[in-house]
């Protein structure tokens, strides 16, 4: 038997588990290039035991290299942290861009291996709503798989964030066509946990996530 | 042991850059390839006797470039490396005739005796099917390097 609350708390666990895999990928990016870079000061080294002068600028280049990575990792590492956090409260108060910013950064892995690039409007003023950030950030992720699987290799979708009469709205813009099943059944639980609507427009090739304030 | 023809292929950059400039100072030179795209142009104008090949790559993953690479050139041994470690991947891969299956990060000593061995591996085929083929077993041959990879993947298994 199957209901909302399984499958919320099933398809959060999968969101979270693909997010926890995507960045764990990331980290071991980071880790390897560090690694080889290390590896590279210890051949040099090596050689320079064996008689050969090493060059100061080579070591300050590899130096460099090094700390790109640190830095990267130092900001996918502070990326999965505010998302591990996103479960803290089951309901918040929320800056909505500084929401989509993250959601995109996560998202970022799944969109180069797709080859679609995701563009984001930055809005005028803060747009500060009160929800259940870890379910809207799921279903963001959903809409952009979504939206990302129908624009296909070399799309370009872009979400736009705005105040609404009833509260804020999301537009995704850039979709190619409106492949069934959708809206799936995760996404229409949690549209209704988030009293969310969600709208595909055929002629503007966009989807609209309406949120009440 | 005659020039192993190397290609690498990675999106990190950075990565396959440092790991082309440290298996060169092991007397091993490489062609570097950046996406699977790349990759295909690459080994269809000069067949490589190994390929280190990234899993997860935009466009056209690893895995496709695996599939398509063995289809096209079966004695072409590929080594996958990877940070994703799923098994379910790893499996995939040796299954599609991936010589071996290493994550990152690798040390450096273990990438390059995986690369040596499975150039003997290719060359050791390629003997030993060049022997069937001058005795006329010509369907004996022919198996011996279709199998190239598919026997690797059994003693991996066993």
């Amino acid at each position: 038997m199957e209901c909302k609350p399984d499958i919320l708390g099933w398809n959060g666990l999968q969101f979270f588990g693909a997010i926890s895999a995507s960045i764990s990928h990331e980290i071991k990016n980071v880790i390897a290039i560090i690694n080889e870079n290390a590896g590279l000061l210890e051949d040099y080294c090596f050689m320079a035991e064996k008689g050969k002068p090493i060059d100061p600028a080579r070591m300050k280049a590899i130096s460099e290299k090094v700390a790109k990575q640190v830095k990267r990792g130092d900001g996918i590492i502070r990326m999965m942290n505010r998302f591990a956090h996103s479960v803290d409260e089951p309901v918040r108060s929320v800056d909505l861009a500084e929401l989509i910013a993250l959601v995109v950064a996560l998202n970022g892995r799944f969109a180069a291996n797709k080859n679609v690039k995701v563009d984001v409007r930055p809005a005028e003023a803060p747009l500060l709503l009160s929800t259940n950030p870890f379910y809207l950030e799921n279903l963001l992720f959903l809409c952009l798989q979504y939206a990302m699987e129908s624009a296909g290799g070399g799309g370009v979708l872009t979400l736009t964030p705005e105040k609404s009469a009833e509260g804020f709205s999301i537009t995704i813009t850039g979709l190619a066509d409106f492949p069934e099943p959708f809206p799936t059944r995760p996404v229409e639980a949690l549209l209704e946990a988030l009293d969310a609507t969600l709208t595909a427009d055929p002629a503007s090739k966009s989807l609209t996530l309406a949120l009440k304030r | 042991m005659d020039e192993i023809k190397v290609l690498l292929v990675d999106d990190e950059e950075e990565f396959v850059k440092t790991l082309a400039e440290r298996i060169e100072m092991r007397n091993l030179g490489s062609d570097i390839a950046y996406n699977g795209e790349q990759a295909l142009k690459v080994v269809k104008d000069e067949v490589p006797d190994v390929m280190i090949l990234d899993l997860k790559m935009p466009g056209i993953d690893g895995m496709e470039v695996l599939r398509r690479v063995k289809k096209a050139y079966p004695d072409v041994q590929v080594i996958m490396l990877t940070g994703h470690g799923s098994d379910k991947d790893e499996n995939e891969a040796r299954q599609l005739g991936a010589y071996d299956y290493l994550q990152k990060p690798a040390d450096i000593d273990k990438i390059v005796s995986t690369i040596k061995n499975a150039y003997k591996n290719k060359v050791q085929k390629s003997i030993m099917a060049a022997t069937f083929a001058e005795a006329g077993e010509f369907d004996t041959a022919r198996e011996m390097m279709k199998e190239n990879g598919e026997k690797k993947k059994s003693v991996k298994s066993e």
